[in-house]
């Protein structure tokens, strides 16, 4: 097993990026997948809450960087599915306490044994940022269609380019089909077109993801919810496979088709 | 009637970033492209014959490719012989 790092990043924070490591590394794990996945948020911790994990915390990556314990015992495996691994991020330190090549030298470590290792990244373009890049194969970039994520995603994409990493993947999070098609919200196209880069996934606005992280399962854990199925496309994409994208026109029910008639919506 | 008032404001966003990714990916300001576009002027019309109010210079991207496009009509040196 060699296994495939991949950072999540998006600049501008509270895009989605935390869910969306979640949420695919919960689909490759019930998929088969042996997946690590790593808080890179130091002082911010939060995959632990989202993927249900917070109470189980002893050590944390930076525990582990400086030699207080051994990789297998800050990693905390999931609840549920038992090749899924969360290495927390320190809550008490901040980003200095981690290095670029420290982040690879713990990721080289854990290569052997695992199929992805995904690292959320922290938002900005500072410490954190570059630490969470550095280890990665692949880096996919999580952005809203919105102006200011757009640009921030656009100014992390120049970065990874500088920086001459494999090129990134963009996922289009919280996409709202009904106020695309009213010309009110850039569409997936227009997105794309500004920023130039391939798709890897386009994630519709979904209540769903919000009960999902209340509770600590992600969506993707739901067969029922069309981000958790969006979530899970991205997931068999990473492995290689082909998926068709979502039609989101699909999405309206007839229960919103109802209320858009009332002239509630 | 309100329900029949589009907004239409992604075309806008659009625009909007469009300039904005541009200006941000060259670090030129539009000060800056002014500037460019004055200087550019002169050394062409040391040259040749142009009208200056028709040069159009303007920064477009292709993919995540920036292109410098500049369109400069040339003043006909016949018309102005006959005149």
């Amino acid at each position: 097993m060699t296994a495939q790092v991949v950072t999540i990043s998006s600049g501008k924070g509270g895009v989605g990026k935390t869910t969306a490591v979640a949420n695919i590394a919960f689909a490759l794990a019930a998929s088969g997948s042996k997946v690590v996945c790593i808080d890179g948020d130091i002082g911010l911790r939060n995959l632990d809450v989202v993927m249900g994990l917070e109470n189980r915390i002893v050590y944390d990556i930076v525990d582990v960087i400086e030699g207080r314990c051994k990789l297998r015992q800050a990693m905390i495996r999931d609840k549920h599915l038992p090749e899924l691994y969360l290495i927390p991020a320190a809550q008490t330190r901040d980003k200095n306490a981690v290095s670029p090549s420290d982040m690879k030298r713990v990721c080289d470590e854990i290569r052997p044994e695992a199929d992805f290792v995904l690292i959320d990244s922290p938002a900005g373009i500072e410490r954190g940022f570059r630490n969470a890049i550095a280890p990665a194969d692949r880096v996919l970039v999580i952005t809203n269609p919105e102006v200011s994520a757009v640009r921030d995603a656009d100014r992390v994409i120049g970065i990874l380019e500088a920086e001459e990493k494999h090129s990134p993947a963009l996922i289009i999070n919280r996409l709202n089909p009904d106020l695309v098609k009213q010309h009110d919200m850039l569409s997936a196209e227009d997105v794309l077109d500004l920023l130039g880069i391939k798709l890897i996934g386009i994630v519709p606005e979904d209540e769903s993801v919000i009960v999902g992280s209340n509770r600590g399962v992600p969506v993707s854990q739901d067969p029922k919810s069309r981000a958790g199925q969006a979530f899970r496309n991205i997931a068999h994409r990473l492995k290689g496979e082909e998926v068709p994208f979502l039609d989101l026109d699909k999405q309206a029910g007839l229960w919103d088709r109802i209320q858009k008639m009332a002239g509630r919506r | 009637m309100w329900w029949f008032k589009s907004k239409r404001s992604a075309a806008s966003a659009k625009e909007r970033l469009q300039l904005v990714l541009i200006h941000d990916r060259t670090d030129l300001t539009p000060a800056e492209l002014n500037e460019l576009k004055d200087e550019l002027i002169q050394v062409i019309s040391r040259h040749v014959e142009i009208d200056p109010d028709a040069v159009q210079i303007d920064l477009q991207h292709d993919g995540r490719t920036q292109r410098l496009v500049a369109d400069i009509p040339l003043r006909s040196v016949t018309r102005r012989r006959a005149g």
